[in-house]
């Protein structure tokens, strides 16, 4: 570059007190949204943190026991169980859906069936809908607190023992909800996705 | 007028002009620190860009003007070779994708922040140039590579045996994620954010720096003009909201292509927090596309109604206001998400608030217009034409704020009609205003009036029915980022896109307004607005010399003041 360029060199270095505080708005300003970018990864697990413990986004509640309230409310609990493309397995749950007095403990089975050569692991997600009764359902024990192995052609019946909070029956989101669906989705563990996925058709 | 300040700056830049060699030819604008031909470039940009942009509306109107699936399949197999009825619908989604982004990052925030925030707030403040004129370089190059990396995306694949990215420009998991996009085409968009995202970021530094730094003794904060205050808030927007769009658009990146999982279910994350990020980023963004042009807009009305803006002080504070609350509100996005009532009442209530201080400027443009020596010269047409088109369009922010109606309008074209009305009407009449009122001091030449007024009418008459029947399509409830549509729908349909046309019309009058004002060459002046334009640029001749203000203007009148300092007509004495 010729001497044409040099002019910002002169403009920046007007009077040194300028120039010093310029700096340190330069160098502020960056840390700051350096700041905010960890703050956005932050937010993952706080997000994550925040559904388990309110039941936001229809993250049902993990808990030891049941309270022994009792409640009065009846509601009926759908079941849903899905397999996620990758995974060769089968999963259904032995009743379409149950009514379900809050309070009560109520246990339901899902029978599942590895239908691939192969022994494999698998992994449910888990949510409820409406999404404002995650923070109403309480489960005691459920398939999906862990990775699950099934060996070639293996079959299982898998518990799901929980009960609804009767506190629902005094939130006025829940006033219009008579219905509740749990749904799962096993998938494979992250690490057995095909990783062809970018040639094959979309998952 | 001013003639004392006039002749003494003449003075000293002839003086500078002997000690400092302008740069010329393509390394002046390559390597440029000048604020001033930075500025220019990244006009010139946003330019180019509204063009392609546009071009893409209009092709999406053409579409749209009848039922079924006549135009895309044309583009689709002038683009990509393929012309069948998928591949067609597949254009489609890449042409509005494209369509928001190249508006949003490379139309109006160039527009604004980068040409007339460059060019106007070291003048209005009586700086010499910007704090960091190296990094203000950068800032334009980084934009223009974002913006290469986009038209990229459109050529490369995205959806299986698919071209481009059509996931819309909120770039939602899981059409943004392997699932929905496996192909690099959604790459090529995140990482184009990436660029555009630092770009503007840096360009937020500059901003802050320049305005807290670099004012003219005697021009302290409440005596600066409304344009170099919106530009400040609109710095401390994007220095606090973009950083949070590059890390969601990090996390989106590792998710494709390293195996993480913060989005996708099968690993524990969850889609629904992208959308808390990326509107955590966007609803300021909106905020960002607009505030810069109340300020324009506040420059124009009072300079043509040859009175000092009404409820100076207040309107700065609401501009705060607005910025604060911009970050408050994003879940309002999100009324569909199943969030609790609670969660809804308390977004419902926020988004309505902003209503309040986005109504004490509009009263206060009226008020400041009231009993004004008004002329209706280009610049406040535009602008006039801005309070009008902005308030239709924030009066239907506030229907859409609620969330029962919400739960009915979501997706809608009532949606795409709301933020047209405040973005492709408010925002871009808002750079009009700003454009047809610098254009003279920038190049030294006046336009042709007459033709700029009838740029006014033919867009505002266009793009109002463009617009304007789309809102009774979303009460009927047609859904947005569709392709074809049925019956029912096709006389507003029609409508919108002869409107669209007519608004496409307006632009070529744009274009021949700027060839024949470079062809004609009617020389300015100095201040051709007369007494009204009290600001410090019109204190400089036009076009102003390659340097500016290397001796700080005198400012006149009370430091301790709360009103913007005049030092135009009458002052000079």
């Amino acid at each position: 570059m010729t001497a044409s360029g040099d002019h910002d060199g002169r403009t920046v270095s007007v009077g040194g007190r300028t120039g010093r505080n310029n700096r340190l708005i330069g160098v502020g300003g960056i840390a700051f949204a350096v700041g905010m970018i960890g703050l956005t990864y932050a937010a993952a697990p706080f997000y994550s943190a925040f559904c388990r413990a309110t039941g936001y986004e229809g993250t049902p509640q993990h808990v030891e026991t049941n309270t022994d309230a009792k409640g009065h409310r009846i509601l009926r609990v759908g079941f849903d169980a899905n397999v996620a493309p990758g995974l060769n397995w089968r999963l259904e749950p032995e009743v379409d859906s149950i009514r379900v007095r809050t309070g009560k403990t109520v246990t339901v089975f899902f029978r599942v069936k590895n239908l691939s050569d192969k022994p494999t692991d698998g992994h449910a997600t888990f949510n409820v809908m409406p999404e404002v009764s995650g923070g109403y359902f309480d489960k005691i024990s459920c398939f999906c607190f862990s990775t699950q192995h099934l060996g070639p052609h293996e079959g299982a019946e898998w518990p799901v023992v929980f009960f609804l909070d009767p506190a629902l029956e005094k939130d006025e989101s829940m006033a219009n909800v008579d219905s509740i669906t749990l749904s799962y989705t096993m998938f494979a563990p992250p690490a057995e996705k095909p990783t062809a996925d970018r040639a094959g058709p979309a998952g | 007028m001013a003639s004392v300040t006039d002749f003494s700056h003449h003075d000293v830049d002839a003086h500078h002009e002997h000690e400092h060699h302008i740069p010329t030819g393509w390394r002046r604008y390559l390597y440029s620190t000048n604020h001033k031909d930075i500025g220019t470039l990244y006009l010139i940009f946003a330019i180019i860009c509204g063009l392609i942009g546009t071009l893409l509306s209009i092709m999406i109107r053409a579409e749209l003007m009848t039922p079924g699936v006549q135009v895309f399949p044309w583009i689709s197999a002038i683009m990509s070779g393929d012309g069948s009825a998928d591949a067609a619908k597949n254009m489609y989604n890449v042409f509005f994708s494209s369509h928001a982004l190249i508006m949003i990052f490379f139309m109006v925030m160039p527009a604004m922040m980068g040409g007339f925030g460059n060019w106007m707030v070291p003048l209005m403040i009586g700086a010499p140039d910007m704090a960091f004129p190296r990094l203000n370089n950068m800032s334009f190059w980084l934009l223009v590579s974002s913006f290469l990396l986009l038209m990229c995306s459109m050529f490369a694949e995205g959806s299986p045996g698919m071209h481009g990215f059509g996931g819309g420009w909120v770039l939602y998991p899981p059409m943004s994620s392997q699932v929905g996009t496996p192909g690099p085409a959604a790459d090529f968009v995140i990482l184009s954010m990436h660029l555009a995202g630092a770009s503007s970021i840096l360009g937020a530094i500059n901003f802050i720096a320049t305005i807290f730094n670099m004012r003219a003794p005697g021009m302290t904060m409440f005596r600066m003009p409304l344009f170099p205050w919106s530009v400040l808030v609109t710095a401390f927007l994007l220095l606090l909201s973009l950083p949070v769009l590059a890390g969601a658009l990090t996390m989106l990146l590792t998710d494709r292509n390293f195996h993480t999982t913060f989005f996708d279910p099968a690993g524990g994350g969850d889609p629904i927090l992208f959308q808390h990020l990326f509107w955590f980023f966007a609803h300021p963004e909106v905020y960002i596309l607009i505030i810069p042009g109340f300020g324009m807009v506040s420059q124009v009305v009072a300079t043509f109604s040859k009175k000092p803006i009404f409820g100076y002080v207040g309107m700065v504070y609401a501009m705060l206001a607005i910025a604060l609350l911009g970050f408050a509100v994003w879940a309002h996005h999100m009324f569909t998400t199943g969030m609790s009532l609670n969660a809804q009442r308390y977004f419902v209530f926020a988004t309505m608030v902003i209503a309040v201080p986005t109504g004490v400027k509009v009263f206060s443009w009226l008020a400041t217009m009231w009993g004004g020596s008004i002329s209706l010269r280009p610049p406040m047409l535009w602008a006039i034409g801005f309070v009008f088109v902005f308030t239709v369009g924030g009066v239907t922010g506030v229907v859409l704020a609620n969330a029962a109606i919400d739960r009915y309008l979501h997706d809608t074209y009532y949606v795409v009609a709301h933020f047209h009305y405040v973005m492709s009407l408010g925002a871009v009449f808002s750079i009009f205003a700003g454009f047809y009122y610098w254009f003279p001091k920038m190049t030294g030449y006046l336009y042709d009036e007459r033709l700029a007024k009838w740029h006014f009418w033919v867009s505002f008459v266009g793009i109002n029915l463009a617009f304007f029947p789309q809102h009774f399509l979303g009460f009927q409830g047609m859904p947005r980022r569709v392709v074809d549509y049925t019956e029912a729908y096709a006389f507003w349909n029609m409508v919108s896109s002869i409107g669209a046309f007519i608004g496409g019309a307006g632009t070529l009058i744009f274009i021949y307004v700027l060839y024949d004002a470079f062809k004609v060459r009617r020389v300015s002046g100095g201040n051709p607005w007369g007494p009204g334009a009290t600001t410090l640029e019109w204190q400089l001749p036009s076009p102003p010399p390659f340097h500016t203000w290397e001796v700080p203007p005198h400012i006149l009148g009370d430091e301790h003041d709360h009103a913007p300092a005049i030092v135009g007509h009458g002052s000079a004495a």
